[in-house]
């Protein structure tokens, strides 16, 4: 019907959420696109269709927890108090990513007390699990796996770090990889690996003169320090990359899907584009896209034209112009329309008109979209006038995903 | 003679006179990137050289101002309007990233250019700002104090350098980087560096700007940024101002509001105003009536999100900072757009 479009795959949510070999649900998508609060939209949605949930959020919004009925999220998944009436058996958990306490715990279950006193103290372990964008990514991946081997929830709801690029959970085993395969890693490591005194041996030229730079621009404490970081570190190192490439494949299996959140704005569908090409590049399952704060109309039977037509039908001849509305840039009453009988009702239309606008230029960037990605089931989420504060308001965008 | 500031002469005072290092954060979509470039042209509209900087790897300038990607290097990418009596300047643009930072580094310091690649190709600068990110900040950050401090026939080469910096979350700590570095580096030419960067980050000369939009979320987060900013400043860490983006005008009076949000909307003007306005005919013979339903709905919607707004905007004056209003650019974000908010960062005083 709507200008010669062709047929865009729905997305079936509930079909997904009901489905028990969905396992784990993974929310990406460019900052600012409302990734945390659809991933608990959805966890709730499964629990109370009977699924035993845990959403895992990286995104330290306090509104969230509250929103969960939670007064905060510790790095431990914390029950949603679920009402009677709407919990089919389903359970809710949630819990926030702490990642320099997930990086500590897993330092101290796999390094004995003496080696995870040392690594803990180290600066540059300090530096490493507190302040890294991509230790982030990692730990997410590690909770994420943590989570799964428990076997106590049949679904895990994750969204993914707000990271400068949203997918950098993808490359955190490659480079976790690529870091501990580095030739530098291991001219770090030959001195303790090779023992005290074959030091001289294994060191070569090429070691000393970059020590030598490193040391001047350092400082030869810092040297000193890495060093010390990374022998401790070393007998850990096999077992992170090996769980981080557990959990990266675990990511690939059907049990996984996929849900690329974006609104209808240029940005995020060119971010959310992106992530469509690079989660079939690594292989990994997508479900659809979530097409987030999608705006409708009560009355879309009138026009864009036809509204602004009549708004000014409404105005006399030489009465307030039509950019009246759109000068001034204060967000306070700016009374137009003094001339009319009707300013509510020219008010009213302009919105209106407005309103149709945006709708026609949401709907172009989403047919843009599918044009490049026509496999992908797309499903819409209304935008709401208000900002979500409880469960009730999480069940409605649940409810809306499910209707579109 | 060679006075720190030597700055061309501007019609009126601004709010950030002496100010020469902007840095610009905000939540992830609230338009970071695109005021940051506003604000760049604001600044070069009195004449002299604007350096934008972006530190995120994600090529955005490009994108806005419309060009290629940019390669590493301060490229110009746009001039700016100027008025009647003096030509606009120049915004030039770099996208900065660590390894690059460092390589500059090197070379300015110790003339080691040719370490610098080779640290490089080892893959050390990525071990090292891998296992201590506080280096790539101060790399990145020591970028942009460099470009603000740099020189040419004792005048500042830039007459004022924006930083496109890191969302709110991460700005505390990638602004204060003598706390991250002194555990790593307690000596040494890396630590020299980043104290000289933190005096630079820490002086008058530079104001953290916050973008927002008024939204609960996003303006939670300003206010937290403000006050983690706040903590860290017994340096003289300076705060900018809050950047309110995406503003729209309301037309409906605060009685309209009211009633509208509460659903106490007169219906029967509505159905009168649309049957003058001929709306009635052409749609059925409830045609208006439904119509009016949906307008009557939206006129909620609408006054409830105004009241909203009116509330989160009431919470972010309470900050203190002074506030910009940034219109909504409905019809697309384009090179038009942008300089209708550097025209209106100018009139309120940003620039």
């Amino acid at each position: 019907m709507s200008e010669g479009t062709k047929v865009v795959p729905r997305l079936d949510t509930d079909r997904l959420l009901d489905d028990p070999r969905t396992r784990i649900i993974v929310c990406c998508g460019s900052g600012g696109v409302g990734k945390t609060t659809t991933a608990a939209a959805l966890g709730l949605r499964a629990a109370e269709r009977g699924r035993h949930v845990v959403v895992l959020t990286v995104d330290p919004a306090r509104r969230l927890a509250q929103s969960m009925g939670l007064s905060s999220l510790d790095n431990t998944p914390r029950p949603v108090p679920l009402s009677d009436d709407a919990a089919a058996g389903g359970t809710l958990h949630a819990m926030m990513l702490d990642m320099k306490r997930t990086f500590d715990e897993i330092v101290e279950a796999h390094a004995d007390p003496d080696r995870a006193g040392q690594i803990l103290a180290n600066p540059f372990y300090q530096s490493l699990s507190s302040s890294f964008a991509g230790t982030q990514e990692y730990m997410a991946m590690e909770k994420l796996g943590q989570l799964r081997r428990t076997e106590q929830w049949d679904l895990i709801v994750v969204d993914t770090p707000p990271s400068r690029s949203a997918l950098d959970f993808l490359d955190a085993p490659q480079r976790l990889s690529r870091f501990l395969d580095g030739r530098l890693i291991k001219l770090l490591t030959a001195p303790t690996r090779a023992g005290g005194r074959a030091y001289l041996k294994v060191v070569n030229v090429s070691f000393s003169v970059i020590t030598g730079i490193v040391t001047k621009v350092l400082g030869a404490q810092v040297l000193r320090d890495v060093q010390t970081f990374v022998s401790a570190f070393d007998t850990m190192f096999g077992g992170f990359r090996e769980r981080a490439e557990d959990t990266y494949r675990l990511l690939q299996t059907p049990g996984t899907a996929f849900l690329v959140v974006a609104t209808p704005e240029p940005d995020a569908l060119r971010e959310a584009s992106y992530f469509v090409e690079r989660l079939s590049e690594d292989r990994m399952p997508l479900a659809g896209l979530i097409l987030n704060r999608v705006h409708r109309s009560p009355a879309a039977r009138l026009s864009a034209a036809r509204s602004q037509a009549a708004a000014e039908a409404l105005l006399p001849v030489g009465g307030p112009a039509d950019n009246a509305h759109s000068a001034g840039s204060n967000g306070g009453g700016a009374p137009l329309a003094d001339a009319t009988r009707y300013p509510l009702v020219v008010a009213a239309l302009r919105l209106h008109a407005e309103r149709m606008q945006l709708i026609a230029a949401e709907r172009r960037l989403a047919q843009r979209f599918s044009a490049a990605h026509p496999a992908v089931p797309v499903a819409r989420v209304i935008a709401q006038p208000e900002d979500v504060h409880d469960l009730a308001a999480l069940r409605v965008i649940g409810q809306s995903l499910s209707d579109n | 003679m060679a006075e720190d500031n030597l700055m061309p002469v501007r019609a009126r005072d601004t709010d950030w006179e002496g100010v020469r290092l902007h840095v610009v954060t905000g939540k992830g979509g609230t338009g970071k990137t695109t005021l940051a470039g506003a604000l760049a042209l604001a600044l070069a509209s009195a004449g002299g050289r604007v350096l934008l900087m972006e530190v995120e790897g994600r090529q955005g300038i490009a994108q806005l101002f419309d060009c290629p990607p940019l390669p590493y290097g301060e490229h110009k990418v746009a001039v700016a309007p100027g008025t009647s009596t003096v030509p606009g300047g120049d915004v030039y643009a770099i996208a900065a990233d660590a390894e690059s930072a460092l390589i500059d580094y090197l070379e300015m310091f110790y003339n080691l250019r040719h370490a610098g690649r080779t640290l490089t190709r080892l893959g050390i600068v990525d071990f090292a700002t891998t296992i201590a990110p506080g280096l790539r900040d101060v790399l990145l950050t020591g970028k942009a104090a460099e470009a603000t401090r740099r020189r040419t026939g004792g005048a500042p080469l830039y007459d004022a350098v924006v930083m496109d910096a890191p969302p709110t979350g991460r700005i505390s700590r990638f602004l204060n980087i003598a706390s991250e570095v002194s555990g790593l580096a307690k000596a040494g030419p890396i630590r020299a560096h980043a104290d000289t960067v933190q005096r630079v980050i820490r002086s008058p000369e530079t104001a953290v700007h916050f973008v927002t939009v008024l939204e609960e979320m996003p303006v939670q987060e300003t206010l937290d940024g403000i006050a983690e900013l706040r903590g860290l400043s017994e340096g003289g860490l300076q705060l900018g101002a809050v950047m309110i983006n995406m503003v729209r005008p309301t037309a409906l009076t605060d009685d309209q509001l009211t009633a509208a949000a509460r659903g106490h909307l007169d219906r029967h003007e509505l159905v009168l105003g649309l049957k003058t306005a001929g709306i009635e005919g052409s749609l059925g013979p409830d045609g208006s009536t439904a119509v009016a339903d949906g307008l009557a709905a939206e006129l909620g919607e609408h006054a409830t999100q105004v009241l909203n707004q009116r509330e989160h905007r009431r919470v972010l004056t309470s900050a203190g900072q002074p506030c910009y209003d940034l219109p909504l650019i409905t019809d697309g974000m384009d090179l038009a757009g942008l300089y209708r908010l550097a025209a209106a960062l100018q009139e309120q005083g940003a620039a």
